[in-house]
């Protein structure tokens, strides 16, 4: 936005809401924002707490997990999905299905089968990463421009040859879009999984907060939660930008 | 054909020495769409032979057949006299897109064809930096594709062929994605390079005055299904200065000779 | 900061899909394709299809028999108590309370969310002042604000309601936004060299141009409601299909419990099918030509 002149960034409006809630919170209009000042204070002071570190260290681990589940078993699926026309009709109506229904829904399923604790969260965080990872991988690998592939072939490359040099590489934008997707996707399932779980990490925080009405604390806990989030989503965005032009001959 | 046009473009010649040989090959899509019926054609060794026709009449399925990119439904393609099943090192392929590696340097896109042949980094990045120069793209061996214009491009495309020292070179359509400037200079640079490199082209073009300028001889496909309606060779003299090609009267009848018999395919 | 991030999704999921591509993978190319029936049927989809689903049910029969876990029956004990609960009335019920936070809450999502994302696409002064909002709200796991509603709204329908309104909108309102932003320029040239008003170009060009966009940003938002009403049966108070999943599983009636969880999944994934075939239907006639 331009004011008198000045161009002022996007992030400007965050101040001013900012200041919005601080406003708020000094008015004690309600009880549930308390001034925003004080949740910063709060968020420092949590931070490096026993508590909050360690429903961080049980989060991050199983994040990484269920993600590293979700690309390694994914992006092999879609790569497979993308190059076989029967593997494509087989499994892309489950993809499909899977993509958007409400996985929410499962999250009671794994609970009884595999109990509460970390590997219901892991499974959790798989099952709402691995599905855009499929679809985006398999899409990456069918737009490849077929003249790239008839050019490998004219020089003699062979199957394996072609997939190392060529489907890789030219379908990484896709894969990266895919697992940055999973990855905002999988965000939400592992804090999804843990308040329906609501004994481990960050879930079990919550609860504790919201059972004492510590609402500084709570806060606190959900805009550190948030910053991480997004500066997480971010980073893949940085990622892909810079691979973007290896699509650069699509039509 | 006008009996005045005779004076300034011949039937063929008979090829004694040929390099690509193809015998009564047909191809057929899907079982039902016929692209190209009972070709027989011979492409002269050290010549540039242009296959010209309306579109859709299979000029580049034809090219891709001899390029063992696509097989043929019948019949069969002989290079050197041997039976083309797919492709293979003695011929090299320029593509109308250029098909470039988006995420490899210019090196490594020119060097891509001798990796596919095992030839060690140090020596194939040699040969590449060789035929970049020769291309006049020397200094932009670490540029990317897309840092490059598209005649840049094209330019990369060419010198990977040329890298493979393949006796053959198949050029689909290798100048019409860049602008009409650029496509001048090109046809220019493709009669130096055919004087120089006395290798085999065969060149797919849609327009009928860049087949009359850089060609030896100009296979005339019939629309679809694409049969041979004509084989001619343009009596130019290519020695000499190439703007005088252009301001040759056998090039302008040849031009309106071919016009006129395309036009007959056109609704 | 990444404004658009959000369209592209929808944009990813709405539209780089139904793109057809002609191409099927590298041997292809080389090998000649005959017609042949028996194969032609083998690859048939709907064979395929139907095979595919064959194989999950037969491993899901297969694998409650074993069994590999208590907690885990059989598709036909599944399907017979899917039959028993349909048949006494108890899931029509289930789904009557649940559809009611749902269908509200994706009513305000919709009506407000459009609004706002128009709003932003049209004005860069409101797009200054929420966008950031809203980016964040897309990547935030905003289901960690459902204690806080609860605390706010009680146990209600309200609270419900809401969960299911922060879940939908981000999306609706960021493809509303990208759809109106990136009307092409040279259509509204044409409409302003036409003379018209920017009412006009407004009423008769952006929004026509930026439909497609918005409807598939509904159908997204809609996905992301479900995931909202199912939650908030879960976590806030047990009602509707969420009581029926929690009740059952109490008391050790797997059956019932995995009956009541196909029964909304099916419902949404044929929910956001018909969307998606409306979606079809309206906007993409090159798209229904081709399947």
């Amino acid at each position: 936005m331009i004011v008198f002149g000045h161009r002022i960034p996007m992030t400007g409006s965050l101040l001013l809401w900012a200041l919005l809630w601080e406003i708020v919170g000094q008015l004690k209009l309600t009880i549930l924002l308390p001034p925003l000042s004080r949740v910063v204070l709060r968020a420092f002071e949590i931070v490096p707490t026993e508590t909050f570190l360690s429903a961080f260290a049980v989060t991050a681990s199983a994040f990484v997990a269920g993600n590293l589940i979700a690309i390694l078993v994914g992006v092999p699926l879609g790569i497979l999905m993308g190059s076989s026309v029967v593997a494509d009709r087989i499994f892309l109506p489950w993809v499909n299905l899977f993509l958007s229904a409400p996985l929410t829904a499962l999250v009671p399923v794994i609970m009884v089968l595999f109990g509460l604790g970390q590997t219901t969260i892991i499974l959790t965080v798989v099952l709402f990463a691995i599905w855009i990872i499929v679809l985006d991988t398999r899409a990456g690998v069918r737009s490849i421009s077929p003249s790239l592939i008839e050019m490998a072939a004219s020089f003699g490359a062979g199957r394996w040859q072609t997939f190392r040099k060529i489907y890789v590489w030219a379908a990484l934008p896709e894969i990266l879009a895919g697992i940055r997707l999973g990855v905002i996707r999988s965000v939400k399932g592992v804090i999804i999984g843990q308040l329906l779980v609501s004994i481990v990490g960050f879930g079990a925080l919550f609860k504790l907060y919201g059972s004492r009405f510590l609402m500084e604390h709570f806060w606190a806990v959900l805009i550190v939660l948030f910053a991480l989030a997004f500066a997480l989503a971010e980073a893949f965005a940085w990622l892909e930008r810079r691979v973007e032009f290896y699509a650069a001959t699509r039509g | 054909m006008t009996a005045l046009a005779h004076q300034f473009f011949t039937e063929p010649s008979p090829v004694t020495d040929c390099a690509v040989s193809v015998r009564n090959v047909g191809k057929v899509y899907a079982g039902v769409v016929t692209a190209l019926e009972n070709i027989n054609v011979d492409f002269p060794r050290g010549q540039l032979t242009s296959l010209l026709g309306p579109s859709g009449c299979g000029k580049t399925t034809l090219l891709k057949i001899i390029a063992g990119l696509l097989p043929a439904t019948s019949g069969e393609v002989l290079v050197n006299d041997l039976p083309v099943a797919g492709p293979g090192p003695e011929r090299a392929f320029v593509f109308q897109d250029f098909a470039l590696m988006p995420w490899a340097n210019v090196l490594r896109n020119v060097a891509f064809g001798l990796e596919m042949r095992g030839i060690a980094k140090s020596e194939r990045e040699e040969i590449a930096r060789s035929h970049i120069a020769q291309v006049g793209l020397a200094g932009f061996e670490a540029r990317y594709p897309h840092e490059l214009s598209g005649g840049m491009r094209q330019r990369v495309g060419l010198a990977r062929a040329l890298a493979v020292n393949a006796d053959v070179l198949l050029m689909d359509e290798p100048f019409s994605a860049v602008d009409e400037q650029i496509r001048r200079k090109f046809q220019e640079d493709l009669l130096t390079l055919i004087a120089r490199e006395k290798r085999t082209f065969i060149f797919v073009t849609h327009s009928i005055e860049e087949a009359v300028y850089v060609s030896d001889r100009i296979v005339l496909l019939s629309a679809r299904p694409g049969r041979i309606a004509q084989i001619i060779e343009p009596a130019i003299e290519r020695g000499g200065d190439p703007d005088a090609i252009r301001r040759h009267p056998a090039y302008l009848d040849t031009v309106d000779a071919i016009w006129q018999s395309l036009k007959t395919y056109l609704e | 900061m990444a404004e658009h991030r959000a369209g592209i999704e929808a944009a990813h999921q709405g539209y780089r899909f139904s793109r057809v591509f002609p191409f099927q993978g590298s041997g292809k190319a080389l090998r000649e394709k005959r017609p042949n029936a028996l194969a032609s049927f083998a690859t048939h989809h709907f064979t395929l299809n139907f095979l595919s689903a064959a194989a999950l049910c037969g491993a899901w029969e297969w694998a409650g028999l074993v069994p590999i876990s208590p907690a885990f029956p059989t598709f036909g004990e599944t399907m017979g108590a899917l039959w028993s609960i349909s048949a006494d009335g108890s899931l029509a019920g289930a789904f009557a309370v649940t559809l009611q936070p749902l269908a509200l809450g994706l009513v305000v999502s919709m009506v407000l969310g459009v609004g706002i994302g128009v709003a932003m696409g049209l004005s860069t002064k409101t797009e200054w002042l929420a966008s950031p909002i809203f980016i964040v709200a897309q990547s935030a796991p905003l289901a960690a604000l459902i204690p806080l509603i609860v605390f706010a709204y009680g146990i209600g329908l309200t609270s419900k309601t809401i969960v299911v309104c922060i879940m939908a909108m981000p999306v609706i309102v960021l493809n509303s936004f990208a759809a109106v932003r990136h009307t092409p320029k040279s259509l509204i040239e044409m409409g302003e060299s036409f003379l018209a008003t920017r009412r006009k170009v407004i009423i008769r060009i952006i929004l026509p141009a930026a439909s497609p966009v918005i409807f598939a940003g509904l159908r997204l938002g809609c996905a992301s409601g479900f995931i909202g009403a199912v939650l908030a049966e879960l976590l806030i108070t047990p009602t509707g299909v969420g009581d029926l999943i929690t009740y059952s599983r109490s008391i050790a009636d797997y059956p019932t419990m995995y009956a009541a969880i196909l029964s909304i999944m099916a419902f949404s994934v044929l929910f956001i099918e018909v969307l998606s075939r409306v979606e079809v239907m309206i906007f993409r006639p090159e798209k229904r030509a081709v399947s």
